[in-house]
């Protein structure tokens, strides 16, 4: 189908040769890293609903090295939807001003409703606990640049598997490939959401929901960790209930394979040992740093334009 | 159209309009929160519950009076009443008859369990899309949000 003047809503709807040729093109921006012009004449707009580091940053480096105009904001307060503007009124607003608007918003569907009203491509860059596709492509990316290869490898999703979108989106990614295996881990209240398993089970890959790491371990290549998202549980003592159930220390590592990584989409607050940073197994940092090629990649397939 | 079965419960034709046959019993008030009406939009409405029925045993009946429903209307009854058979009726006579199938995507109707989905917020005005993932058993999935539904939580989410 191409990328160009697509909307990027979820990774489900890519495919395989798609993403393969996003992760060429973000090869070379990788392995060229300078400033481009090839979106000169473009304006992003960053419409950040909810607080953002690295999506927000990594956006806006990659739209400045390619050359457009970067604007946007980073909560509802500075917009009119403090004053009471509807998102649709805020998007036709943006739709006129940008050519590409990437979106964050913590209701679920809001960059799919975004992409009905804009004419301009839509990024999702997060919709509350559901999809978050851009994360997902450089998380695949990752595994790619570390194991050469998705395929094959038996992964391990860690943690907050019902409310954390970069889970799902890591999930969902993977069915696009033939990983050997998926295990989920998570406690019993954050089990991967039913549409997730369904998906799974839909597309035939092999999967087994998990409460404990130590019990995979020992099986898997990829281990993708995730916080548990405090700001999306509709409640606060089921919160109380599950923070600190998971901790991934640097003992519980070396009962894993040797070429074992461990990624994370970050921010990560204390279900990663700190100790675990500077070892072999952590690929985390290095993944964050692919945010930018990746968006780059993405932003110029979408402008039709290539490097 | 027989309603002179056992229930002597008798309910004169009527001249252009619709008749709803064949609703499970005790689904006939259901049927008519889907079509939206209240009666206060003045139709004279006729609705039967727990009638005898030789394919069901029992079932309900409604009968519309000077409206006649678009197979869009027809197709979302499906969900609450799959073997409900529609006739349209004009000069007495039944002029059509329909089949109602539940089509691949609905559009409005049902209201998504998720509160945090972006249909549930009523300043957008949106309209909810669900697809069918899974006709037996019923599952349905919002398009926006991706929250599936089945059939028994569906009767709570049919909205005016």
């Amino acid at each position: 189908m191409g990328f160009q003047g697509r909307d990027v809503i979820s990774i489900l709807d890519f495919t395989r040769n798609d993403l393969e040729e996003l992760f060429e093109v973000a090869d070379y921006y990788l392995r060229n890293r300078r400033a481009y012009t090839l979106l000169q004449d473009y304006v992003v707009a960053l419409a950040f609903f909810e607080p953002s580091t690295r999506t927000r940053l990594s956006f806006e480096t990659a739209a400045k090295l390619l050359g457009a105009k970067v604007i946007g904001f980073t909560s509802e307060e500075g917009t009119s939807i403090a004053k009471g503007e509807s998102l649709a009124d805020t998007i036709r607003m943006l739709d006129a001003y940008a050519d590409i608007i990437v979106i964050r918003h913590r209701y679920e569907g809001t960059a799919l409703f975004a992409a009905e009203i804009a004419e301009d491509p839509v990024i999702n860059a997060g919709d509350g606990k559901q999809h978050h596709p851009t994360q997902a492509m450089l998380d695949l990316y990752t595994v790619r640049r570390l194991f050469g290869t998705i395929d094959g490898l038996t992964y391990a999703v860690v943690g907050d598997l019902r409310y954390g979108r970069a889970a799902s989106s890591f999930i969902y990614g993977l069915t696009l490939f033939k990983p050997r295996k998926i295990y989920l881990v998570s406690p019993p209240l954050l089990r991967a959401r039913p549409e997730v398993l369904e998906t799974l089970r839909e597309r035939g890959v092999k999967f087994e929901e998990a409460s404990r790491v130590d019990d995979v371990i020992e099986d898997v290549d990829v281990l993708y960790v995730t916080r548990i998202q405090k700001e999306r549980f509709p409640d606060p003592i089921e919160y109380e209930r599950v923070k600190g159930s998971y901790r991934i220390t640097l003992k519980l590592l070396e009962k894993g394979k040797r070429e074992l990584k461990v990624l994370h989409p970050l921010p990560k607050v204390d279900e990663i040992e700190p100790a675990v940073d500077s070892s072999r197994y952590a690929a985390y940092f290095t993944q964050a740093s692919f945010g930018v090629p990746v968006r780059m990649a993405l932003l110029s397939l979408i402008a039709g334009v290539r490097p | 159209m027989n309603l002179g079965e056992p229930s002597s419960l008798t309910v004169s034709k009527i001249r252009n309009g619709t008749v709803i046959d064949h609703i499970p019993a005790g689904k006939a008030l259901l049927v008519l929160r889907i079509l939206g009406i209240t009666g206060r939009e003045g139709l004279r409405t006729a609705v039967l519950m727990n009638v005898e029925s030789k394919k069901l045993g029992r079932k309900d009946i409604i009968k519309i009076e000077g409206r006649e429903l678009t197979s869009d209307e027809v197709n979302v009854i499906a969900l609450v009443a799959p073997s409900a058979t529609i006739n349209i009726i004009r000069n007495y006579t039944v002029y059509k008859k329909l089949k109602v199938t539940i089509p691949q995507e609905i559009r409005g109707f049902i209201r998504c369990p998720n509160p945090t989905c972006i249909t549930n917020r009523r300043r957008e005005g949106l309209v909810t899309r669900f697809r069918v993932v899974k006709r037996e058993p019923l599952t349905l999935q919002c398009v926006y949000c991706g929250t599936m539904i089945t059939q028994e939580e569906l009767e709570d989410l049919i909205s005016m």
